[in-house]
């Protein structure tokens, strides 16, 4: 306890220097003069303050808890192995590691692959074996969302652990954590993720022992402990509940877009019907009356299933005047053009293409055509769900990392989250750079769509806590652009003497220096005992992937462009041995710039074109900062993992056990 | 062991909801559904009268069995919901999109 209150104060340290530090640079030093570098620079200085209000938030009431309580009697469970690509014998020691958890359940390999030999593979060992059922082709597959979704109806397990291809569950996995779910309200139990094959100094930053840690028992405290993709344990009646929630939510929302596309496509049909006859005219008339009516039902909250049944039926009346083989014709057209309702390939979101919609409205569609149209569109969004496998998506498809949005609807339902702090389980890391690369580009990409397509601090259900905890996670992959900033004004400075403040003088140096010491001691208690400095270097150091993060997810989610999805290979790239120049450019470029600057502003200095000893003095060392920041991408590019195990696997399995106090 | 009684007429068929619709009998029930419809009876009217527990699972085989019924060209509709039943509806919101009709003979009368 004592403990939390050095945090505490710490915290209210941190942030008074801040608030007091960056209140007095907006009002009184920015040199507007110079606003392309002065207004860049307050505004990526305020980015960092507002980083450090919601970690203070985080590490507010961290919430330690102990050991759980008995798991519940009866308790049943599968164990869910999800793979794609990973190799046999990876997914089988998995498995074997799975058989051996103490607890009664049900171990089950989940294999999007497809592949006989994993098949066969579970055979021997004696697990079940579960692949996607027919309903799923040609239809969206949703990655491993969508693998969870299929397996989650075809298993009756009321508790489910899941578990990724290569993380190794210990024998006491479910004892230790079934216990928390004596609380009804608990959805969802997470363990850390740990890897074995990290070497101590861990020069990918693989481990995260502030997330998995602090950052985890803190946002446990205010309800929100995050659901992370695997070493979890689920409540299947939670999932299913969302799958509901879910369903209804976008049957809704489809039906209502389409009913307003049938009216418009109908609008226009009806302008050309004169020319084909009264038959046709009746026809489009009745249709426009039935998508009328359907509309006014759907706002005066009537049952969807209803309003659409009726609907359908109208529509059904009104082509039966359509003979066959114009039918086929019409069919034939349509599928010409593009689909005016689709659904995003990689999230699954319903996308209503209103280009498409505008041109299909606009073609000088005969009557009938139009009402086959009518009719396929809202086949598509009905509430059988024509265009998904199934009707019911429990785990979120809204965004490539699904655990996220998952745990995020959980919380809005008003479920519970626990995480507890103990390794159970341990993984691979990614043993090279550009793997690694592709899994945080990834997961950044992830949350940054969650931000972009269900922003948090919105979102209906949600605590005030809650909200903030899912915010201070999606601000903090904005860091790349504040890192620019942060390299680009010393370079300004002392290359060219652009002043970006009024002064780099005494009192800048007086009140920027207890803020930044107050912010660094709150980090050190806060990650006592772990290693955060990696972390840190990689939050800066990543820059170029946390900007293209930004740039694909807005992309994707404005844009309906692809992200460019790639499962992350669980085994090593071939064909690294050089150095990876095409992974490292940008900080390789930022580094020769910086030093390039450093030479200049001290040759200014001792020339005299720059006359402010502490000036150049703040700025060389604020980009030795910095360079001593980017450096670690240089040793991640630079590292070779052994072929062999390390030795340092023994020691770390010793202490994997350990709860971290 | 079946709990779960199909009455065909034509295409139109009513079941008998069992009494507790959770997550041990909602594969069972799914599975019924989708044979009823496979015989040719997509009209479904699924009777809940004797149902007194359901979960979101025994919901999820009902969300399947409207998908089944509906690409068949049928429907299915709920009758005789209970209390505890209708808090589940409403708080999924599944009653925004399945009607609950007071009898069986409501819930076909269209049909």
């Amino acid at each position: 306890m004592g403990k939390q209150l050095l945090v505490r104060v710490l915290v209210v340290l941190t942030l008074v220097l801040g608030t007091s530090y960056v209140g007095w640079r907006w009002f009184f030093s920015v040199r507007w003069e110079n606003w392309w570098i002065a207004v860049p620079l307050v505004m990526a200085e305020t980015y960092a303050l507002v980083d450090s209000y919601l970690f203070g938030a985080t590490v507010w009431r961290m919430k330690r808890r102990g050991e759980a309580p008995e798991p519940p009697e009866d308790a049943t469970v599968d164990v869910l192995i999800t793979t794609y690509n990973e190799p046999v014998e990876m997914v089988v020691a998995t498995a074997r590691a799975a058989l051996d958890i103490r607890h009664p359940h049900q171990t089950w390999i989940l294999d999007d692959g497809d592949r006989p030999e994993m098949r066969q593979a579970a055979d021997r060992l004696g697990v079940g074996y579960l692949t996607r059922t027919e309903d799923w082709a040609d239809r969206p597959r949703h990655a491993k969302a969508g693998n969870l979704n299929n397996a989650l109806f075809l298993t009756e397990g009321e508790f489910l652990l899941i578990l990724d291809a290569d993380q190794i569950p210990a024998p006491e996995i479910l004892d230790r954590t079934l216990g928390w779910f004596r609380d009804p309200e608990v959805a969802l139990v997470q363990t850390p993720q740990w890897f074995s094959n990290v070497t101590d100094s861990d020069p990918l930053g693989s481990q995260a022992p502030l997330f998995y840690g602090p950052i985890q028992q803190g946002k446990d405290g205010w309800n929100a402990a995050f659901f992370c993709g695997s070493n979890a344990v689920l409540r299947r009646d939670a999932l299913m509940q969302l799958g509901i929630v879910g369903y209804v939510r976008e049957v809704e929302d489809g039906v209502r877009d389409a009913l307003g596309a049938s009216r418009r496509i109908l609008a226009r049909a009806a302008r050309s019907a004169r020319q084909h006859g009264p038959a046709a005219v009746a026809a489009v008339t009745e249709l426009r009356s039935a998508a009328q009516q359907a509309s006014v039902a759907l706002r005066r909250g009537e049952p969807v299933g209803e309003v659409t049944y009726a609907f359908q039926s109208a529509a059904d009346r009104a082509s039966r005047s359509l003979v066959q083989s114009d039918l086929e014709q019409i069919r034939a057209d349509l599928a010409e053009l593009p689909p005016a309702i689709d659904v995003d390939e990689q999230t699954g979101a319903l996308l209503v293409d209103d280009e498409a919609l505008t041109l299909l409205s606009e073609r000088e569609l005969s009557p009938l055509a139009a009402i086959e149209s009518v009719r396929q569109l809202l086949r598509a969004v009905d509430v059988d769900r024509a265009d998904e496998a199934q009707p019911m998506m429990p785990m979120a498809t809204v965004s490539v990392t699904e655990d996220m949005a998952t745990c995020m609807r959980l919380h809005a339902q008003g479920w519970r989250s626990v995480y507890h702090h103990e390794i159970l389980a341990t993984g691979l890391a990614p043993e090279d750079l550009g793997t690694m690369l592709q899994q945080r580009l990834r997961w950044a990409q992830g949350t940054l769509q969650v931000l972009l397509r269900e922003n948090p601090l919105v979102q209906k259900g949600l605590s005030a806590g809650q909200r903030l905890m899912y915010f201070a996670t999606m601000w903090s992959y904005l860091s790349g652009f504040a890192a620019v900033v942060f390299m680009a004004a010393p370079v300004f400075y002392l290359v060219f003497g652009v002043l970006p403040v009024h002064a780099y003088g005494l009192d800048f140096v007086m009140r920027f220096i207890p803020y930044f010491l107050a912010n660094q001691i709150l980090f050190m208690v806060v990650g006592y005992g772990v290693k955060t400095w990696r972390g840190h270097q990689y939050s800066l150091a990543l820059f170029p992937l946390w900007i293209r993060a930004c740039a694909t997810a807005a992309a994707n989610v404005f844009g309906k462009r692809p992200l460019g999805f790639v499962v992350t290979p669980k085994t090593r790239q071939q064909g690294l041995s050089r150095f990876p120049l095409r992974l490292v450019w940008p900080q390789l470029l930022a580094c020769v710039v910086l030093t390039v600057a450093v030479v200049a502003g001290l040759v200014r200095l001792w020339t005299g074109a720059a006359t402010s000893e502490i000036g150049t003095g703040v700025n060389v060392l604020w980009v030795a900062y910095d360079l001593l920041i980017i450096s670690v991408i240089f040793e991640a590019a630079l590292y070779r993992p052994a072929d062999t195990v390390d030795d340092d696997t023994h020691d770390s399995s010793a202490n994997s056990k350990e709860q971290i106090a | 062991m079946s709990t779960i009684e199909v009455r065909t007429e034509g295409r139109q068929a009513v079941v008998t909801g069992p009494p507790r619709l959770n997550m041990t009998a909602a594969p069972q029930l799914r599975e019924v559904l989708a044979q009823t419809v496979a015989h040719g009876s997509p009209q479904i009217v699924v009777d809940l009268g004797g149902t007194t527990f359901v979960d979101s699972s025994g919901l999820g085989a009902l969300v399947g069995g409207l998908k089944t019924a509906r690409q068949a060209g049928g429907d299915l509709r709920l009758a005789a919901v209970s209390d505890q039943v209708m808090t589940v509806l409403t708080l999924t919101s599944l009653h925004r999109v399945l009607r609950p009709f007071p009898t069986v003979e409501d819930a076909s009368r269209e049909w």
